[in-house]
Order: structure tokens, then C-alpha cells, then sequence
């Protein structure tokens, strides 16, 4: 490293390799303090995505305090959100949310519970989900590691658009109420690399509808669809599972995405599916910092 | 088995604020179940409240209201502490009842 | 459409086209159906492995299905052409994607 032409000549070859080493050392400081979320070198940079797709939502509604993005909807529309304010004192989801706290307190045939797979017995972890697992090299999703523990306890899988899923999912993320969405991208290719499918999937238009998920909830949240309103993508998963009306029950996220694809009427994938795990890291890792309102109620 | 009536009532001065949920199918008889046959029709046909031996609130319902239906209503005349009795009976006959103090 | 010169004519055109592969003769056959029916399947699955499929499109090809079924080869070969097209549609437009998604990317 050829720093020594500009050191003051006093300075001797000692003195050389040690600023040498010192500008190593700084200049390692500087990248690590910067970098909390890898960069790709093909220039995928999730910080700069999740700032960029933040400022477009708090742009777009300058009058929507950030943290109720997570509240949908109901942070667009001043009736809907009068009319869900009330129920919020009487939720529907309450005998879905009783059910799923029993569900997870009940134990495997084995004797262990959904606690011991868990950090923190479990309990108001909601948060730090989906993860990218380095060992398998994939998105790991709060409903995947439920299945997963089942099966690591002699359990079988049960359905991911199932009421059981919906409610153990609830009980979960009503235990993470009001904590931040806390998704990590480690410094691996792969963990990037799903992060950008992810985002990909968001951006691409499908179904003979022609409508991607930014066409609804980058490109028109707030407006109606049908008898619906739209909701901002930003905040969007915070609020999972929901309790919808048109379901007259709890729904899982993996319900939303394959509905979701029907109604654009492309052939939605399977549950849990590469795609809509990558799906859900992206919108996930973009809406950081955004509370935990699940479960949520729709309508 | 748990009681399938949720209430919350609040006096306020004079009135009474009262919300409830009920958890019932409400199956309108309409809708067919995966193997294509219908869902028999199971729904609340009458809701009643009691305040004192006076009934304060009576709903009569058919296949219109939805799944485990929630009703908010307010009424005159109780104080906090009251008893508010409620209950419900289906077209199968079957019939849930729970009584709530006022709060 | 009755023909006067009758099913030897027409038995002369299945052979002419099973022989020349020609489907628009044979269009109102099962031979027909099933060939029509198979370059509709080919194209979905073609779609399938793009992971993007239409609803619309199976719903064709259960039409034509159905119909074949019923030995209604014309509804069948008409169902089995627009799933044909749907197909192809969805195929390109996962094609097209591929690059056009960034169009909507907030940046």
C-alpha cells in the first residue's frame, strides 16, 4: 500500500507500516460501522431499498404518522378506522387468539411444546421473523418453523392456510404487539439473493389481471377496490394473521399471498412456496422498524 | 366449555353501553362445504337481554347475519354493578345464557 | 353441418390429415382434440415452469376436457386453442417481466 509518499518525511519505515496498519484498521472500522445489512456486488443494497421504499409511503401520506402504517387501511380511511377503533374494544379475533394460546400451550405426544423450539420459550418473538437460516440457505417463516418443530417433534405438518396455523400465528404475534419488525439480512449471497427474488416477485405483474403487488399497494393504496380499500405495502405483513370479515375467520399469510394470486387469477403457488417465502423476507425486511399489530382484523 | 357470549357493559351516568360477541356458525344454509353438499342452516333466532327481569334488547335474526355476530346497543335505566343476563336461542334449539355485572 | 357426400368424405379427410399431420382438417375429430389439446398442455406446462399459470387457462382446458368428453370435438378444440393462447400469454408475460418488473421497483 503506497501511503508513505504523503507521510511527513520525519516519519520512518517503523512509523510507515504502522500508519499502514492503522489505515487498515480505520478504514475496516469505517466499512463495518456502515454496512449493518450486507451489499451485494451487483449492487443490491436492502438498507437503501427498505429508506427508499419507506420515504415513498411517508411522501405519499405525509399526514399517516409512520407507525401506523402498520394499521392498513385503517390508517387511510378515517370511517373504516372509526369503525374498526370500536371493535378493536371487542375484537373478533378474540376466540381464534383464545384458541391459538391453548394450541401452543398444548403439549407434543413426545411431551415438549412449540416453546422449546423457540427462542425465548416462544414468546414475543414474532418480530424477528422471517429469518434467513444459512444453514439450509433459505427464508425461514414463522408458519415454516411451527410445521418444522412439529415434525422435529414426531408431530405431523398441519395445513398453512388452516385455522390451527392462523390461530398459533396469532397467539404469537399478539405476544410481539408493539414491537418493532426486526428482520435481519446476514452477509451471505444467498440470504441477498432472496431478499432480491423476493423483491422481484413484488415488482412482477401476474395473472391474466396483469396486476403485480405493487400495482394494488405501491401504485394505489387508499383506493377502492371494489368495497375495499387498498392498503400500503409498507406496514402491510405487520398486522398478520388477520381475522377478514369475507373469511369469517383468522387467515394465515400464506392464505393472503394464494388469494392474492387468485384474484389477479394467476394459479396461485404452493403454501410456503420459495417464491412467497422470499415474498415475505422482502416486505418484511422493507417495513423494519414498523410495530407489530397482529393479529389484525379486516374486512 | 367456555360460555359462547362475550359482554362488555359500561354505565355511564344514565345509559349503559353494551357490547357483545357471540360465537356461532350462523350457517345461512346456503353455502356448500368441500364435497359440494349444503351446509345446513344453524343460526341465532333470537338474542334477548335482561336487566332486573326486564328485557332491554331483543333481536330477532335469520341467515343474514354473519358468523360469530357482534351487537352494540346502549339502554337506560342500570346502574354499575348491575346484572345483565343475555341469552340466545338457535333454529336447532340450541341455547347459550351468561349474566355480566355492569361496570 | 351435414355433409351429403357423407362420413366416406369425411372419413378420406382424417386420413389425409392423420397422414399429412395437418390439424385444421382433422379439426372436428378426437385425433383433432387430442392434438390441439396436447399443444395447449405443452404450453401450460411451458408456463408452469415460469411458475405463472392463469386460472383462466385451466379453466379452458377443463372445457375441453369436458367437452371432448361429451364427443363435442368442436366446443373441444375450440377450448383446447384459447387455452392454447392463454398459455402463451402467461409465458410471455413472465418472459417479458423478467426485465419489465423494475419499471414499478421504488427506487
Amino acid at each position: 500500500m503506497r501511503v508513505h509518499r504523503w507521510l511527513p518525511h520525519f516519519v520512518g519505515r517503523a512509523g510507515r507500516r504502522l500508519s499502514v496498519r492503522l489505515l487498515s484498521i480505520s478504514l475496516a472500522a469505517l466499512l463495518l460501522a456502515v454496512a449493518h445489512t450486507a451489499v451485494a456486488a451487483d449492487g443490491v443494497d436492502p438498507a437503501k431499498d427498505a429508506r427508499a421504499f419507506q420515504d415513498y409511503f411517508f411522501k405519499k401520506f405525509p399526514g399517516v404518522k409512520p407507525d401506523d402504517f402498520a394499521n392498513g387501511p385503517y390508517a387511510l380511511n378515517e370511517d373504516m378506522r372509526r369503525q374498526w377503533e370500536e371493535k378493536e374494544q371487542f375484537p373478533p379475533y378474540e376466540f381464534s387468539l383464545e384458541a391459538g394460546k391453548e394450541l401452543f400451550a398444548k403439549p407434543f405426544a413426545n411431551g415438549k411444546h412449540y416453546a422449546d423450539c423457540f427462542a425465548d420459550q416462544g414468546i414475543g418473538i414474532r418480530q424477528d421473523y422471517p429469518q434467513f437460516d444459512t444453514k439450509s440457505g433459505k427464508v425461514i417463516t414463522l408458519e415454516l418453523a411451527l410445521n418444522r418443530c412439529r415434525e422435529a417433534n414426531g408431530e405431523k405438518a398441519i395445513s398453512y392456510t388452516g385455522d390451527d396455523m392462523a390461530a398459533l400465528t396469532a397467539y404469537m404475534a399478539f405476544t410481539s404487539r408493539g414491537k418493532p419488525l426486526n428482520i435481519k439480512i446476514p452477509d451471505d449471497p444467498r440470504a441477498l439473493e432472496a431478499y432480491e427474488d423476493g423483491k422481484r416477485y413484488f415488482y412482477t405483474r401476474r395473472g391474466q389481471l396483469n396486476f403485480s403487488c405493487a400495482t394494488c399497494h405501491v401504485q394505489n393504496p387508499g383506493e377502492r377496490l371494489r368495497a375495499e380499500v387498498l392498503a400500503p405495502a409498507l406496514g402491510i405483513l405487520n398486522a398478520m394473521p388477520i381475522y377478514r370479515s369475507e373469511w369469517g375467520g383468522m387467515g394465515t399469510t400464506s392464505r393472503r399471498f394464494i388469494t392474492c394470486n387468485s384474484q389477479v387469477r394467476g394459479v396461485p403457488l404452493e403454501p410456503q412456496s420459495d417464491e412467497y417465502r422470499d415474498l415475505e423476507y422482502f416486505l418484511s425486511y422493507v417495513s423494519n422498524g414498523l410495530p407489530i399489530s397482529g393479529p389484525g382484523s379486516r374486512p | 366449555m367456555a360460555s359462547s357470549i362475550r359482554v362488555r357493559a359500561i354505565a355511564n351516568g344514565d345509559t349503559t353501553d353494551v357490547q357483545t360477541l357471540i360465537q356461532h356458525p350462523m350457517d345461512s344454509g346456503f353455502i356448500k362445504n368441500d364435497k359440494g353438499e349444503f351446509i345446513p342452516a344453524h343460526f341465532i333466532q333470537e338474542l334477548t337481554f335482561e336487566h332486573n327481569g326486564r328485557t332491554v334488547f331483543v333481536a330477532d335474526w335469520g341467515t343474514a347475519v354473519s358468523k360469530d355476530p357482534y351487537v352494540k346497543f346502549a339502554f337506560k335505566g342500570a346502574t354499575k354493578g348491575d346484572d345483565l343476563k343475555v341469552s340466545w336461542i338457535d333454529n336447532k334449539g340450541q341455547t347459550d345464557t351468561a349474566t355480566f355485572k355492569i361496570q | 353441418m351435414s355433409n351429403s357426400l357423407g362420413a366416406p368424405v369425411r372419413l378420406c379427410w382424417v386420413i389425409v390429415a392423420l397422414l399429412t399431420g395437418h390439424a385444421a382438417f382433422a379439426a372436428n375429430s378426437e385425433a383433432g382434440f387430442k392434438a390441439s389439446y396436447a399443444a395447449a398442455d405443452a404450453a401450460e406446462k411451458q408456463a408452469g415452469l415460469l411458475r405463472n399459470q392463469w386460472l383462466v387457462t385451466e379453466a379452458a382446458l377443463t372445457e375441453a376436457r369436458k367437452a371432448a368428453e361429451k364427443n363435442d370435438f368442436d366446443q373441444a378444440v375450440a377450448a383446447a386453442k384459447e387455452a392454447e393462447a392463454l398459455a402463451k400469454a402467461s409465458i410471455y408475460q413472465a418472459t417479458s417481466e423478467k426485465a419489465a418488473w423494475k419499471n414499478l421497483e421504488i427506487r
